[in-house]
C-alpha cells in the first residue's frame, strides 16, 4: 500500500497550473456576428475576456471622405444592419444641423415611424436571438415570421428590405405608398398579440430566467463609468433616452414612456427591451394615425431632386438633378455631434466640413463598441455558459462595431 | 444660437479651469472647449466631478487629421476631441486638444473605463499614442497591419490586399493590384449653391488662376486617391 505524494505525481514546484485559454469565435453562432473572444479561463469560469473586434472593418468613416454626402448616406445602412433607418436619421439630421434646414412635418412623422418600426425590428432580433442562445428555439421561429412582415414595409416604402437608403438630409427619398398607413395600422394591431405569446414563453420561463437573473449585473455607476446608452443603461435604473431628453423631429409631440430597469442584469435588459418594443407600438400608432400631410422632403432643389416628372418639362429641374447626382451639395464649415436614439443606444455622428461637397471627417459613435468593451468586467467570474447570455444581451452587431 | 445655460457653462468652465482651457467656441448649439494638452486629464476630472458640469458619460474619442495644418505650422497636426454627456443637466460638451505626430497625449482610462478602446482605436486610425493607457494594442486593422489608415496621407485602397493560396494553403499578402485606376473625379465646379465660402473653391480653377490647372487628377499615371484635397486646396 503506497500513499501518493506530490512527488510521486510529478507535480513538481515548477509545474504551475496555468488559465486555460480558449478561443470563442470568430464563427460561432452565439457571437453575434465575426467576434473573437480570447477566453482565459480557471475550470469553467471566465478570468478575463478580451474581444477581438475588426472582423467586419470596412473603413466606413473612411470611404465617407471620399463620398459625397448623398453617396455617403447608404454606408450607415450597412453598419447596424438590423435597424437601418435610424443609422441614416443620425447622419440626415447631422447634415440638416450644418445646412441649417428643417425637413416638413409630413417627412419628419414618416422618418419617425419607420425608426421605431426599426426599433421593434431590432428588438425582436435581439430578444429572439438571445432567447435561442440560452436555449429557447420557438420564440426565433415565431419572432423571424413577424420581423419578416415588418420588413415588408421597408420594402414597400423603399424598395430593400435591408439596404434602405430611404432617409435623406432634407426629409425621406419618396412619399409612402398608397395603403401602406391602413396596412401598417393593422400590423400594429395584430403585433401586441406577438409581443405577448412572447411574455409568455419567456417572461417567466423557469429556464430562461436561471440563465439571465443576476448574470452579467451592471450597477449605475459602472454603466456611466463605461458609456452605456440606450437600453443597456436605462436597465440599471438611469432613465435617459435621447428621444425624451434631447427630441429630435417631433418626437415631443408623441406620448410614450420610458421604460427603466432596477437590477441591471441579463433579466433586466430583456424586460426594457420587451417594454420598449409595447412603447414604440404606441408612438407607430400615433404616427399613423395623426400622419400630415403635404411634402415629404424640403422644397429646395439645391439638397433635394426636383420631381420626375418637372424634369421632363423644365430644364432647371433637369440641370439641379444633374447637378445634385454628379456634384452633390455643398455643406457649409463646421461641425456637429448629432446623435439618435438608435435601438442600441446614442448612435452619433460627429461630422466636419470644409465647404465642400464631401464631409472632411465624418465619425460615427456606435453604441455596441462601449458595451462590448464592457463585456470583460461583466462576465468576470461567471461561467462560460454566462457569457453567452451576457453577449446576447448586449445586442451587438458587428456592422456598427467594426465600421 | 447656444442657450443661456450653456453661455454661462461656458464662462465658468473658462474661469475655474484658468489656462488649462486655451478658450472655447460654439459651433452652431454646440460647446467646443480647445484644452491644453497636458491638462486633459484634469480638465476630464473637473467636468466629470464639478457640480454646475456633472459630464459622467464619456461618449467618444476621436481625431481628425490636418495634414496642412504642419506646413503653413499654425497648430498641431491632429484634433483629439473628447465628446461628453451630463445626464443632469442634459448638456454636450466636446473637449479638443491639439496634438503633433510624435507627441504622446496623457490617457483618460483613470477617468473613464470607456476611454480604453476609444484610445486604442484613436491610436489605431491616426497613430497618436496615448501615455499610461494600459493596453495599447491596435484594434479595429488586422493582426501585423502598418500604418494608421484615417490619417489624410493614407491612400484610400490602402497598400496590401490579401487573398487564400491554394497552393501555400494559407492567406497570403501581397501589394494592391487594381484592375482599373481608381477613380477621384473632381465634380466641384463653382455652383452657387449652399456655400458660403470665403476662399475660392478647391477646384475652382477654372474660374480662378490658370497656374497649376494640371495637378494630381488629370495626370495619367495612378494617381492615388489621398492627393485630391491637399493638392487643390494649396
Amino acid at each position: 500500500m503506497t500513499t501518493h505524494t506530490a512527488e510521486d505525481l510529478d507535480i513538481g514546484e515548477e509545474t504551475q497550473i496555468r488559465p486555460f485559454t480558449m478561443n470563442f469565435g470568430p464563427q460561432h453562432p452565439a457571437a453575434h456576428g465575426v467576434l473573437r473572444l480570447v477566453l482565459e479561463m480557471e475550470g469553467e469560469i471566465v478570468e478575463r475576456a478580451d474581444p477581438h473586434i475588426g472582423l467586419l472593418h470596412r473603413g466606413t468613416e473612411k470611404l465617407i471622405e471620399y463620398k459625397t454626402y448623398t453617396q455617403a448616406l447608404p454606408y450607415f445602412d450597412r453598419l447596424d444592419y438590423v435597424a437601418p433607418m435610424n443609422q441614416e436619421h443620425a447622419f440626415a439630421l447631422a447634415t440638416e444641423r450644418l445646412l441649417g434646414i428643417t425637413p416638413p412635418k409630413r417627412g419628419q412623422y414618416i422618418r419617425v415611424l419607420f425608426c421605431e418600426l426599426g426599433r421593434l425590428l431590432n428588438h425582436i432580433l435581439n430578444i429572439t436571438t438571445f432567447a435561442l442562445d440560452v436555449g429557447a428555439i420557438t420564440p426565433a421561429l415565431w419572432g423571424f415570421e413577424e420581423r419578416e412582415k415588418g420588413m415588408e414595409f421597408y420594402e414597400r416604402v423603399c424598395g430593400a428590405r435591408l439596404h434602405a437608403n430611404y432617409f435623406r438630409p432634407g426629409g425621406v427619398a419618396r412619399d409612402m405608398p398608397a395603403g401602406l398607413i391602413e396596412d401598417m395600422l393593422e400590423w400594429c394591431e395584430s403585433l401586441p398579440k406577438f409581443i405577448d405569446d412572447l411574455d409568455t414563453l419567456l417572461t417567466e420561463n423557469r429556464i430562461f430566467k436561471q440563465r439571465t437573473v443576476d448574470i452579467g449585473t451592471v450597477t449605475k455607476a459602472e454603466a456611466l463609468d463605461w458609456g452605456f446608452s440606450g437600453p443597456m443603461l436605462r436597465a440599471s435604473d438611469v432613465a435617459w433616452d435621447l428621444r425624451k431628453n434631447q427630441p429630435y423631429d417631433s418626437y415631443e409631440e408623441f406620448d410614450f414612456d420610458i421604460p427603466v430597469g432596477k437590477t441591471g442584469d441579463c433579466y433586466a435588459r430583456y424586460l426594457v427591451r420587451m417594454a420598449e418594443m409595447r412603447e414604440s407600438l404606441k408612438i407607430m400608432k400615433q404616427a399613423l394615425e395623426k400622419m400630415p400631410k403635404g411634402p415629404v422632403k424640403v422644397n429646395d432643389y439645391k439638397i433635394c431632386p426636383p420631381p420626375r416628372a418637372e424634369m421632363k418639362s423644365s430644364m432647371e429641374a433637369m440641370i439641379h438633378h444633374f447637378k445634385l447626382y454628379t456634384e452633390g451639395y455643398h455643406v457649409p464649415a463646421g461641425e456637429t455631434y448629432t446623435a439618435v436614439e438608435a435601438p442600441k443606444g446614442e448612435f452619433g455622428v460627429y461630422l466636419v466640413s470644409d465647404g465642400t461637397n464631401r464631409p472632411y471627417r465624418c465619425r460615427i459613435r456606435a453604441p455596441g463598441f462601449a458595451h462590448l468593451q464592457a463585456l470583460d468586467f461583466m462576465s468576470k467570474g461567471h461561467q462560460l455558459a454566462d457569457t453567452v447570455s451576457i453577449i446576447g444581451s448586449l445586442d451587438i452587431v458587428f456592422g456598427e462595431i467594426d465600421r | 444660437m447656444p442657450g443661456e445655460a450653456l453661455r454661462d457653462l461656458a464662462d465658468y468652465i473658462h474661469e475655474r479651469l484658468g489656462e488649462s482651457v486655451e478658450g472655447y467656441l460654439f459651433a452652431g448649439k454646440e460647446l467646443v472647449v480647445r484644452a491644453r494638452r497636458e491638462d486633459i486629464e484634469r480638465v476630464l476630472y473637473f467636468l466629470r466631478d464639478d457640480k454646475e458640469c456633472t459630464f459622467q458619460l464619456l461618449m467618444d474619442i476621436t481625431a481628425v487629421d490636418y495634414p496642412e495644418r504642419v506646413a503653413s505650422e499654425k497648430a498641431e497636426r491632429f484634433d483629439v476631441v473628447y465628446t461628453l454627456l451630463s445626464l443632469r443637466h442634459n448638456q454636450r460638451i466636446r473637449v479638443k486638444i491639439g496634438v503633433a505626430e510624435d507627441t504622446l497625449v496623457p490617457t483618460v482610462t483613470s477617468i473613464f473605463s470607456t476611454a480604453g478602446w476609444l484610445e486604442r482605436e484613436v491610436w489605431d486610425m491616426y497613430g497618436i499614442m496615448f501615455e499610461g493607457h494600459p493596453d495599447l494594442r491596435r484594434i479595429l486593422t488586422d493582426y501585423g497591419f502598418e500604418g494608421h489608415p484615417q490619417r489624410k496621407d493614407f491612400p484610400l485602397t490602402g497598400y496590401v490586399e490579401l487573398r487564400y493560396d491554394e497552393e501555400l494553403k494559407r492567406v497570403v499578402y501581397e501589394p494592391v493590384k487594381l484592375t482599373q485606376d481608381f477613380r477621384t473625379f473632381d465634380y466641384l465646379s463653382p455652383w452657387e449653391g449652399m456655400t458660403d465660402v470665403q476662399r475660392p473653391l478647391p477646384g475652382d480653377e477654372k474660374a480662378s488662376n490658370t497656374a497649376d490647372k494640371n495637378d494630381a487628377s488629370d495626370s495619367p499615371e495612378h494617381a492615388p486617391a489621398h492627393g485630391w484635397r491637399e493638392s487643390k486646396r494649396s
